[in-house]
């Protein structure tokens, strides 16, 4: 084990899939420059070679459709973008090709592409640089959708999606990139599809996922101080997402509050909700609660996105609504970051 | 194609067409350098990219369209949206996030928009924008209009899909769209070795498309200025599609405000050599050798009146209030 930064385990997980195996490969915009997208890539193309680590054309429609192209027959590609946005010119490529191929040709090929989205926020993104569309890939049938939170879960759930037959949608976000935690130096895979207690707590069950599930850790430990125990559930993945959990959670608290980066209609979150009505409805001993990105697009101004994100206030504010706790104060106790725009001073902007 | 017939600068006649060059690019590098100057405050809080070293092919363009021509940029707008005439003030705002900004402080610097000025907006999002230019030309044709669309380019945007899409329906329904592409060498830290074939240049794909096209130095304005001047009277009366390759140089980082040759993406010398070719300063030069010192004493009395003007935009700006919060909920439909 060695503390290392969620940007340097995501190196280190595509650094040893590499190793591990000559058919996998690494390109991107950027992946080979100076900065090494975020630092995720840098080193990479000395090691293994301009042949499987390259940079690539202003072309994500294209680019990606040569890596699926490639992996019908056995290439592992790693592609990466560094907004998922930019990405979204590609979406022809993954939605109606490496999404359906397996099916449609009757098993006789799969996918093995992994995608690394990057999420922005903050520092003026703006509409189009910071877009949370987790729901539009978990939407689509044949896509396995990863969002981890934690260095360690980022390294291992990359070298297993990496190694996964099917295409993998692993999205990284932005503010993670600098946090910090113990992650195994060797090859280490998580299983897809398997969420993470961070937490042991019987009052109300939090799911969280990527970036919030830091703000979820600030509010629990400022519950639990005030007398709140939460069970705190990160899922990590989104498709096939962990609902075992999620109810095996809920039998024992009987409310559930679901966090989501993204935007609120069509949400993953509203998702899980609507499961764990369907499934769980005995469980429940108060209506369910979501905190999701409102209906808008994140404006760049930073006198408009001052209480436009969700943080640990709002969520300990929500929990303790559900508590009937009227007596604290989170927004308060949990003061925003000052400047609410970055995630800590190490980030210099622009992006 | 080599532009046979181009119209000559008649330097007796032509010198306010100089004076208004000189402005245009003594203007933006104004602007750019006061954000350079600014930035580092953290008051300016949105990705941003300037133009500096590459205002030579703005400044022409401005001489030979009016605001009932369109154009349409990209992320590396700045230039294109003040040499189009776009308000410098509300710019500036825009930068700052204020509710005065042309914007309302929901885009920033990547959405700079003056409809009234025909500048119809700038993107974020690479090749993003071609098309809407394709778009508006179709418009000057459905009405019957004489005026042209000039789509902003970069050399990182012709690898898009879009380019070629937009380009073969502009081509194929003889739209009057100015491509103007300008080839900095870099998209980003890539450069151009990475991502295009170093045998090909990119105005030919351009013509093998079926477009008109002419490459020109786009830190000679004059021979910038020549140039567009000529292509555009011919997409006015009528000639489709042209797409000119500018070559030209960004001396600054990428996003953000830095020198960033260190970083090892490119060479010290190769940026001392664009640098010598300032637009502006081999403008002056130019000048300076070939007319009166009046002519010169008149550059001095323009820099006062921009730098007094630029000023200003950025005083107003930081005092500038933001926007209500309860506005970013707003406006998402058009009511
Ligand atoms: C679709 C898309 N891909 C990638 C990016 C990231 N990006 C922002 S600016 C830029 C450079 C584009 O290069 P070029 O078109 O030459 O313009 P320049 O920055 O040199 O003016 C890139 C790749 C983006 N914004 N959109
Ligand atoms: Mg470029």
């Amino acid at each position: 084990m060695t503390k290392i930064t969620f940007g340097k385990a995501i190196n280190s997980a595509i650094d040893q899939a590499m190793a591990l195996d000559k058919s996998v490969i690494c390109y991107g915009l950027g992946a080979t420059d100076p900065k090494g997208i975020f630092g995720t890539t840098l080193g990479l193309e000395k090691k293994y070679g301009k042949k499987r680590v390259f940079d690539m054309p202003t072309s994500e429609n294209a680019m990606t459709g040569v890596g699926i192209g490639a992996s019908m027959v056995g290439i592992k590609p790693v592609m990466t973008h560094q907004r998922l946005d930019f990405f979204l010119l590609a979406l022809d490529q993954l939605v109606n090709g490496a999404a359906k191929m397996h099916y449609m040709f009757g098993g006789t090929v799969n996918i093995p592409i992994t995608i690394r989205l990057i999420l922005g926020r903050g520092w003026g993104q703006g509409p189009t640089h910071s877009q949370n569309l987790q729901a539009w890939f978990a939407h689509i049938p044949g896509l396995k959708v990863v969002m981890p939170s934690s260095p360690e879960d980022a390294k291992g759930l990359l070298i297993s999606s990496i190694f996964d037959p099917n295409p993998v949608v692993f999205l990284e976000h932005r503010w993670l990139h600098n946090t910090v935690g113990e992650v195994p130096d060797n090859d280490f895979r998580i299983e897809i599809g398997t969420s993470k207690k961070l937490v042991d707590g019987n009052d109300i069950t939090i799911v969280s996922m990527s970036y919030l599930t830091i703000e979820a850790q600030i509010a629990e430990k400022y519950l639990r101080k005030n007398g709140v125990s939460v069970d705190l559930i990160d899922l990590r993945s989104i498709k096939p997402i962990d609902m075992k959990a999620i109810s095996e959670s809920l039998k024992k608290t009987g409310k559930i509050l679901v966090l989501d980066t993204g935007f609120t209609t069509c949400s993953v979150s509203s998702d899980i909700i609507s499961r764990v009505l369907i499934n769980n409805f005995e469980f429940l001993t108060h209506p369910p609660a979501q905190i999701a990105m409102p209906d808008v697009p994140e404006p760049t101004s930073f006198g408009l996105t001052k209480s436009f994100y969700k943080r640990a206030a709002d969520i300990a504010k929500k929990v303790l609504d559900m508590m009937g706790i009227d007596s604290l104060d989170p927004f308060n106790d949990l003061p925003p970051p000052a400047p609410h725009d970055v995630p800590g001073d190490w980030f210099k902007g622009p992006f | 194609m080599d532009i046979k017939d181009k119209t000559k600068l008649d330097l007796a006649l032509d010198k306010e067409i100089l004076f208004n060059i000189y402005y245009v690019m003594r203007r933006i590098r104004a602007v750019e350098e006061k954000i350079v100057e600014e930035y580092p405050k953290k008051q300016i809080r949105c990705p941003t990219h300037l133009s500096i070293g590459q205002e030579g092919v703005p400044a022409a363009l401005a001489q030979v369209v009016t605001k009932h021509d369109y154009a349409i940029s990209t992320h590396r707008g700045h230039a294109h949206y003040l040499a189009k005439g776009g308000d410098l003030d509300k710019m500036i705002a825009e930068l700052y996030g204020k509710e005065c900004g042309c914007s309302k402080g929901k885009g920033g610097s990547m959405h700079l928009i003056d409809v009234e000025q025909g500048f119809m907006g700038t993107s974020a999002i690479v090749g993003n924008s071609i098309p809407l230019g394709v778009g508006l030309a179709l418009s000057l044709e459905l009405k019957g209009l004489k005026n042209i669309s000039c789509i902003f380019l970069g050399d990182g945007a012709i690898e898009e899909g879009s380019f070629y899409e937009s380009l073969n329906f502009a081509v194929l329904r003889k739209l009057p769209t100015l491509f103007i592409c300008e080839n900095n060498l870099y998209s980003v830290y890539s450069p151009l070795d990475v991502r295009q074939p170093i045998d090909r240049q990119i105005h030919t794909i351009a013509e093998a498309v079926g477009a008109k096209t002419a490459c020109c130095d786009g830190n000679n304005v004059i021979d910038s200025y020549e140039t567009l001047n000529t292509i555009c009277q011919e997409i006015r009366s009528g000639s489709g599609p042209w797409f000119v390759e500018f070559e030209t140089y960004r001396w600054r980082e990428h996003c953000g405000y830095n020198y960033d040759n260190d970083i090892g993406y490119r060479t010290e010398e190769e940026y001392e050599t664009w640098k010598r070719r300032d637009p502006i300063k081999t403008f002056v030069d130019y000048l300076k050798n070939n007319y009166s010192i009046e002519v010169v004493n008149k550059l001095e009395q323009i820099d006062q009146n921009i730098f007094k003007e630029v000023e200003e935009a950025f005083e107003k700006a930081k005092k500038a209030s933001y926007p209500d919060p309860s506005h970013a909920y707003t406006s998402i439909y058009c009511q």
